[in-house]
């Protein structure tokens, strides 16, 4: 079984420590940063798609009916899609409530 | 044997440079280094010397050019000194954890203030702990030879590290001594073609320099620590190769005299040669008197140094900067670090003294060693003393 990154002793890296496989830092899993997380009253979701387009983490996928899931391993909690949004319809909520 | 050349000990660098066949050089000039790349850039303008040659705005920059140019593939040289290797400081750090095996000649200088182009080794020990490789030649055939060997030890798979080699200023730089130079078809065979482990290379892409988060930071650490102790193993081989191939014999740990020494000096540098003259009038005034010349400043070379003075009772550490504040020379602090736990370990006096360009004579040795002893004899506790300064 492959070790996660988190797991190799010192020796088991790429060479100074380089990054050989693109993508893999999707394996890092940013989520426990998050003080607050996004919640979208879907009623009000226009699909425009500004939240996908201003996540600076890739952390907002398409959804079969046209509006966006989190993905909430990632989302850091910065709030931008909540600021952007054009109708509102996303709000940042306390972690834990 | 290659014939016997009168040169500027800069210059034969400089030739030592083109002979490695080097692909890429990025260097700032700066007293007292800038003979060195001035005659490359010379060597490249005249076509002799087949490399990219790319001028910059600053040391800073020369350092982060030759981390692009290493990180390609290519076999990467630079020089510098003083100011322009504290201007380098930031990149520094880097190098060595992404594993780049850069070539840099330091012509040592004190570093401001009060501003001073003259020789000593402020500059050295200023980026001790970046994780370099550190060489010191004492005279220009060691310059020569040292340089070449420097890019067989840094691009050998088992190291993929810079590597420093510490040559004095103006001492060194600007004196014309008679070297044997080697020609291109020796050393050819001394050092093959660089083969980078890996190198940015758009069809097969890596990251280097991507962040390192809490969970692999020590690991990163510790692998570049374990990696620059280990390349003691390889620098010894490179060192025996080069004496085999071509009859001049290098080690870690030079001593001299040191067969029945009570006590011995310790010098790192050009000073070793007048440390040497000093040793010969006290071995002839019967004094078992000795020398030990610290070659490899880091990895530090402790097994070899506690071998080299094993059974003596007093060791006169003369260091050539000052750690503020603290309780002795950096080389002093270093070696009696490395003896603290040897049984019957010797005294370690240490010395601070040729600062900022100040001669260090003959005599000056004879009275270091003379007041070691006496303190030895005493037991004086002590943690450093600057010598030959006006009180």
């Amino acid at each position: 079984m492959t070790k996660k990154f988190n797991e190799k002793a010192w020796h088991e890296y790429d060479l100074g420590f380089m990054v050989s496989r693109p993508g893999c830092s999707a394996e890092y899993r940013t989520g426990d940063w998050r003080s607050q997380q996004p919640q979208t009253n879907k009623d009000k979701c226009i699909k425009c798609g500004v939240c996908y387009l201003v996540c600076p983490e890739g952390a907002i996928q398409l959804a079969a009916d046209g509006t966006y899931d989190f993905d909430l391993e990632h989302c850091k909690g910065c709030g931008i899609c909540a600021t952007e949004c054009w109708t509102g319809c996303i709000s940042m909520v306390e972690e834990g409530e | 044997m290659a014939k016997r050349v009168g040169i500027e000990v800069s210059l034969a660098i400089s030739e030592a440079v083109k002979l490695a066949q080097v692909d890429a050089v990025a260097a700032y000039p700066i007293t007292p280094q800038t003979h060195i790349v001035e005659h490359l850039s010379e060597l490249v303008a005249e076509g002799e010397l087949d490399a990219a040659f790319i001028p910059v705005e600053s040391e800073h920059s020369a350092m982060s050019v030759c981390a692009g140019t290493s990180a390609a593939g290519a076999r990467t040289y630079t020089a510098t000194s003083s100011q322009g290797l504290a201007l380098m400081n930031e990149i520094l750090f880097i190098i060595p954890a992404l594993r780049l095996p850069i070539v840099m000649t330091i012509a040592n200088r004190a570093l401001s203030g009060p501003i001073s182009i003259w020789n000593d080794h402020s500059d050295i020990m200023s980026v001790r702990d970046t994780g370099w490789i550190a060489i010191f030649a004492e005279n220009g055939q060691e310059a020569f030879d040292l340089t070449l060997q420097s890019f067989k030890i840094a691009e050998d798979h088992r190291v993929l590290l810079p590597i420093s080699v510490n040559i004095d200023g103006f001492t060194l730089s600007h004196v014309i001594e008679p070297h044997e130079f080697l020609d291109q078809e020796e050393v050819n065979r001394f050092l093959p073609e660089y083969k980078p482990a890996v190198q940015l290379n758009p069809d097969d892409p890596v990251s280097m320099g991507a962040v390192g988060v809490p969970e692999i930071y020590a690991e990163a650490k510790k692998c570049q620590d374990e990696v620059l102790k280990g390349s003691i193993t390889v620098i010894k081989e490179v060192f025996a190769e080069f004496a085999e191939m071509f009859g001049r014999e290098y080690k870690v740990v030079e001593t001299y005299q040191a067969e029945g020494a009570e006590t011995l000096l310790l010098t790192m540098g050009s000073v070793g040669e007048t440390a040497m003259e000093a040793i010969d009038q006290l071995r002839a005034a019967g004094r078992k008197v000795g020398l030990v010349r610290l070659r490899l400043w880091r990895p530090f070379p402790a097994a070899d140094l506690r071998a080299a003075v094993r059974g003596i009772k007093t060791l006169a550490v003369i260091d050539r900067a000052v750690s503020f504040g603290g309780t002795g020379g950096p080389v002093a602090g270093e070696v009696r670090s490395a003896l603290y736990s040897v049984k019957d370990a010797p005294y370690v006096a240490s010395f601070i003294t040729g600062l900022g360009g100040r001669d260090i004579t003959v005599d000056d040795f004879i009275g270091m060693a003379n007041q070691a002893e006496a303190m030895a004899k005493a037991n004086e506790i002590h943690e450093y003393k600057m010598i030959g300064v006006r009180e």
